[in-house]
């Protein structure tokens, strides 16, 4: 019979191995999905992972939607490193995407870089407020930040919901729940002049990635959120405090997320409506598990998490499936590299019978 | 007049809290075992798009529920092969549960969206459901309901009169001792984990088959998180979990009556949707501010891993 | 066929070659024994000698790799505790298997087969423990229970299924000297009923006091078998450790310094719903001096600790002075800035990270001591510093690169007295010291403290191991339901009259002394 057997030390080559694993058992179940669904499965293969990304077109379009889960990913990254388990990074972004849009719509008619440079300012400060609220509870009352953050997102989306049918909803939009488009000064500039979609939001990202990787790795801060991710007790011991690690988890999610939200509506969208988020903040959060925590990691993941939301459409228009597909490819995907994970401590040995 | 806006609201308070009680008390006990499984969302995603699809398609609403609950107990299933036998984070796999049901639930759902199942009568208990004011209410609800009561008496009396459910408690209590005097403590999370599934996938079966009865992406609408959160507020007591899910249920439905009430009240109707998640948050905080009451209920081994060593 | 009147001839247990590899260690390796009935037999050894291993095979809990176990001349494979337990064999742990949130009956009843109806087996529970003076309250609940009624909680309930084998795992080390005695009584009374019992033990007098036989383990290998009336401790020793005993040199007396730490009416309520609460402790440590509390575990020393250092503060600052600077509201981190070093009782997950490589580890508590700039880390100076670590308190490992769990328990443990002492405390706290570390390391040890207090340093040992603490320490005092008795002079007292205060009874004392000198 097999067994998992605990190995000496944790396996470093396992702890990179498991990801690919998990890649390719998401890619077997998927050929499954397909021939259950009788699709040829081999036909469904192209049609989800090679179609979107056999041109120029479709490679811009995988950069677009990895930007906003890079930035999500990183800034949950942080706290995950720390046990802050804050899920509600698809809150945090639709808050940052409305307070970017209520600067644009303010200076809708005003020209110039102070709005972008505001829009900014204001999509992180969006996602952190509503990042604090979880991070206050945790901190002053004990309230588990999971609930807490994750509730918050139905109430952003109610919000935002609210907002595009009243206050922010286009005069002469025909009672269609959204606001005016943007003025062009509160557009982010385009990366390329071939008609791409990618703009100077994946140039945020890149450097978020960076900040990311000097945080974690280089700085004494970054240290003291490992430490408590991996031993709570051993930071209280040497004296690190547990409340700033929560802020700081947290915020650095929140603010992200809510850069990311910024640079939905001020990028491809260009106004605000009730669907702000394509559902980034929870498939950022399966990109920083995949990624290991790490930055590096998290800009392929985002690749791979991009590669799927367009799949996904793909399967929708020459496949005739829902794009709902998607997210059973995320699910999967996350499932089986949690349970691959256990071979980084283990491994599997036949057992050997008991002699008498 | 008065008496029957208080008789409705009585009613619709306790076929919103039905679902509720069903999904929290299948958590309890499996976090009674020491397992926290984040994935109700997601199993009752299953259990209601496995529900609806079968009742629709065999016209019996039993082979519905039983449908429910088996993809419910399918989910858990998998989520406690991730945790219990590969040792993979409890939360994290909670969520990719959650992800996947909700997913998977909608993907399969899609052909579903415009059909609707016919309403279930409601069975009336004859003399009882006579009585005023009360009478309807307890008395004169669809099958489920009277189900929902009937599961909590089982649990009172699992968890607090009988052997199993006393080794249950232990396990959940310190699995390396269960361990050491000889309890199988990964098979006993198995069965726990597995009834808890079972569970959401009823309460997800409730909403597509008898609340609503139609099937909508969505339509669980966080009450898998609700119930994971009620289990904390109820701080790990049956009892208290029947009446915070009423709790809940009257604020569920109180939006409904504010607007059918023609009362011209200047609320939007999105703050008064958002009220059952407002709502959580601030139990949380209550509940939570006594970090004793907490600590002396909820169980020791409450989400950590454990493996015995062979 | 064993015939109760006369069981001589065929023993009650007989291993032949018992093999258990984990993939790291080899716990145990060709080990045979032999138990007759009514016999009290030792297994000698010190820790991480495959003891423990070798008691969970006989009970079920984890099942050998090779070799026979006899049962009664029978040839048995035990399958799992329950199976144990229905031949006749009871098991008390070193760490209970007892669960806070129930009560003893319920307890009880977790480890009895069948269904058994609670108020009838409370009946039994006081019946029996009047039987063998081991007085537990049936309906109390266990966290709320002291440390000596939970293993009497665990004997009863061994005791109520009739054992013919009981195996007692390092029992005497959560007892008071006096309690330890209660115990012997208790056992030996079992052993004339004709119960054989298998004693855990590395402590070599005990054995000597209550054991017929033994059977010495080292590094999973029988050594020896023994009389251990007809030796003497020096000769176990040498069996059980391969050579002779070290002890230390303790140095006369040095010139006491100022004051270190003052503890001025230190009380602190625990958060902890099943914590001690602290009342009034006064005490002050001196420069020069090794000041010692015994005590009980489980009577307020986890508390007194996090209180000292820093991990849970208190509330009024006045309470604890260290190196004359009111600390009671400061971190763990200010308070190491003041001067404080603190070895904490559990290495693994407080004192180290145990996924953290050894340089990492430096960096917990030794980041203030130059190893940041600008906030960022200096990875070359704080590997210096583990280097150091390693080579001046003989850590034997891998390389400082390795993490902190792939070493041994003495070894971690030299490692991270090794980093506080490096970092030159002027006031240095230790938490059970050698705790579950072999015999040569915490010689080693022992002797840091020691060289450390001559240079000049002030050091508080908090021990449940009196003989460690007379071994070291200048004064002593000992804590007892969170108070803590006056501290004596080593040489104004003796075990016995320490093991009588750590049942709490000093006012008493003080008070008939009082009388008697009026």
């Amino acid at each position: 019979m097999l067994r998992l057997e605990r190995r000496p030390e944790a396996s470093h080559l396992m702890s990179y191995a498991s990801p690919a694993i998990a890649i390719v058992l998401m890619l077997i179940g998927g050929l499954l999905l397909f021939a259950f669904l009788g699709k040829n499965p081999i036909e469904g293969f192209k049609v989800f992972f090679i179609n979107p990304i056999s041109d120029l077109w479709g490679l811009s379009e995988l950069l677009l939607k990895a930007t906003p889960l890079m930035l999500v990913a990183v800034g949950l990254a942080i706290g995950f490193r720390a046990n802050v388990w804050n899920i509600g990074a698809e809150g945090q972004l639709v808050v940052g995407g409305i307070a970017a849009s209520a600067v644009a719509l303010y200076f809708q008619d005003s020209e110039g870089a102070h709005v972008l440079i505001l829009m900014i300012i204001a999509g992180c400060i969006g996602g952190m407020s509503w990042a604090a609220i979880p991070a206050f509870l945790k901190t002053r009352f004990n309230t588990n930040e999971i609930l807490v953050s994750l509730m918050l997102v139905y109430v952003s989306q109610l919000l935002v919901s609210w907002l595009v049918h009243g206050p922010m909803m286009d005069p002469d939009g025909f009672n269609f729940p959204q606001s005016a488009m943007f003025a062009d000064s509160a557009l982010l500039p385009l990366l390329f002049d071939d008609g791409s979609r990618v703009n100077v939001a994946f140039v945020l990202a890149i450097g978020a990635l960076l900040a990311g990787y000097i945080f974690m790795f280089r700085s004494f801060a970054g240290f003291q959120m490992q430490v408590a991710g991996y031993a709570k007790d051993a930071a209280r011991y040497a004296g690190f405090s547990a409340k700033k690690m929560i802020w700081i988890g947290l915020l650095s999610g929140g603010g992200m997320a809510g850069l990311a939200g910024m640079s939905e509506v001020a990028g491809p969208m260009g106004q605000i409506t009730d669907q702000v988020s394509s559902n980034y903040g929870f498939a950022a959060i399966i990109v920083a598990f995949v990624a290991r925590l790490n930055p590096v990691g998290i800009f392929f993941a985002s690749l791979l998490m991009a590669l799927l939301y367009l799949g996904g459409e793909q399967a929708q228009q020459y496949l005739n499936l829902p794009s709902s597909i998607s997210l059973v490819f995320q699910g999967m995907l996350l499932l089986f590299l949690l349970g691959s994970d256990v071979f980084i401590n283990y491994r599997l040995r036949w057992n050997r019978e008991v002699t008498a | 007049m008065e008496s029957s806006i208080l008789t409705s609201i009585l009613f619709a308070t306790i076929v919103a809290g039905t679902p509720l009680i069903i999904v929290a008390l299948g958590q309890l006990v499996a976090e009674k075992s020491g397992v926290l499984n984040l994935g109700a969302e997601g199993m009752m995603s299953m259990g209601a798009i496995a529900g609806f699809a079968i009742t629709f398609e065999t016209g019996s609403v039993w082979l519905g529920v039983l449908g429910g609950m088996a993809a419910g107990a399918l989910m858990s299933y998998l989520f406690a092969v991730v945790v219990l036998t590969l040792m993979g984070n409890q939360v994290a796999t909670g969520l990719a549960l959650s992800i996947l049901g909700v997913g998977l639930s909608a993907f399969i759902g899609k052909s579903y969206e415009s059909e609707i199942l016919p309403t279930i009568e409601a069975i009336r208990i004859p003399l009882l459901a006579d009585i005023p004011i009360i009478g309807e209410p307890l008395f004169a609800q669809q099958s489920l309901v009277y189900f929902s009561w009937a599961l909590f008496g089982a649990i009172v009396w699992f968890l607090y009169r009988s052997r199993p459910g006393l080794v249950l408690r232990a396990v959940g209590e310190s699995p390396s001792s269960a361990h050491s005097i000889g309890y199988p403590v990964i098979r006993i999370r198995y069965l726990a984990t597995i009834f808890g599934g079972a569970m959401a996938g009823i309460g997800g079966a409730f909403l597509s088959v008898f609340y609503t009865p139609l099937w909508v992406e969505g339509m669980v609408a966080g009450r898998g998180w609700i119930a994971i959160a009620l289990v904390v507020f109820a701080t790990w007591r049956p009892f208290r979990v029947l009446v915070g899910a009423y709790l809940f249920g009257g604020v569920m439905v109180a939006q409904l009556f504010v607007q059918g009430s023609g009362l011209e009240i200047n609320i939007p109707s999105q703050f008064l949707s958002s009220l059952p998640y407002l709502a959580t948050i601030i139990v949380l905080v209550i509940i939570s501010r006594d970090q004793n009451t907490v600590r002396l209920n909820a169980p020791v081994s409450l989400g950590q891993p454990y493996r015995p060593d062979a | 066929m064993t015939s109760d009147s006369d069981g001589n001839q065929v023993p009650r247990l007989e291993l032949h070659g018992i093999t258990k590899i984990y993939p790291s260690v080899i716990a145990n390796e060709d080990v045979s024994l032999s138990v007759k009935r009514g016999e009290i037999h030792a297994v000698l050894g010190e820790n991480g000698a495959g003891k423990s291993t070798l008691m969970k095979m006989i009970y079920g809990v984890t099942r050998p790799d090779a070799g026979e176990m006899k049962w009664e001349g029978e040839v048995v494979h035990v399958e799992n505790p329950a199976h144990a337990r229905s031949l006749g064999i009871g098991m008390v742990f070193q760490h209970f298997s007892l669960f806070e949130t129930l009560n003893v009956v319920e307890n009880v009843a977790l480890g009895l087969p069948g269904n058994p109806d609670l108020n009838q087996l409370a009946e039994q529970i006081t019946e029996v423990s009047n039987r063998y003076g081991l007085p537990v309250d049936p309906e109390r609940l266990v966290h709320a229970l002291s440390v000596g009624e939970r293993q009497r909680v665990e004997i009863v309930r061994c005791l109520l299924q009739n054992p013919k084998l009981l195996i007692m795992d390092e029992p005497t080390s959560v007892l008071t000297p006096q309690a330890v005695r209660k115990l012997f009584d208790t056992l030996r009374q079992l052993a004339d009923e004709g119960c054989s019992i298998l004693y855990i033990s590395h402590k070599l007098d005990e054995i000597q006091e209550l054991c017929h036989v033994a059977t010495v383990l080292r590094d999973g290998k029988v050594t020896g078998d023994c009389i251990p009336s007809e030796e003497t401790p020096k000769s176990m020793a040498s069996l059980m450790i391969g050579k002779e005993l070290p002890v230390p040199e303790h140095n006369a007396p040095v010139e006491l310094g100022e004051a270190r730490l003052q503890l001025k009416r230190l009380s602190k309520k625990s958060d902890d719903p099943f914590g001690t609460e602290l009342q009034d402790i006064e005490l002050e440590v001196r420069s020069g001096e090794i000041l010692g509390i015994a005590g009980v575990s489980g009577n307020g020393q986890q508390e007194l600790l996090y209180a000292l250092s820093g991990e849970e503060p208190v509330d009024d600052a006045e309470s604890i002075v260290i190196c004359g600077k009111p600390s009671g509201r400061d971190n763990p981190h200010q308070r190491r800035i003041s001067g404080l070093g603190f070895v904490p009782e559990e290495r693994l997950g407080r004192g180290a990270v145990p996924r953290m490589s050894l340089t990492e580890n430096a960096l917990l508590t030794a980041h203030h001591a130059g190893m940041l700039k600008n906030g960022m880390i200096q990875f070359d100076k704080i590997a210096d510093f583990a280097r150091k670590c390693i080579d001046g308190y003989n850590v034997k490992c891998g390389g400082e690169e390795h993490a902190a769990n792939s070493l041994s328990g003495g070894n971690l443990q030299k490692f991270i007295m090794g980093r506080e002492i490096l970092l030159t405390p002027k006031m240095l706290v230790v938490a059970q010291p050698t705790w579950g570390v072999d015999v040569g390391a915490a010689a080693f040890i022992r002797q840091e403290l020691i060289d450390l207090r001559n240079e000049g340093t002030a050091i508080l040992v908090i021990s449940e191991e009196l003989e460690e603490l007379f071994e070291i320490s200048d004064r002593i005092a000992v804590i007892a339901n969170g108070r803590l008795s006056p501290v004596k002079n080593l040489a104004d007292t003796n075990i016995d009259e320490i093991g009588v205060w750590m049942s709490g009874m000093w006012d008493q004392e003080s008070a008939a002394e009082v009388t008697s000198h009026a």
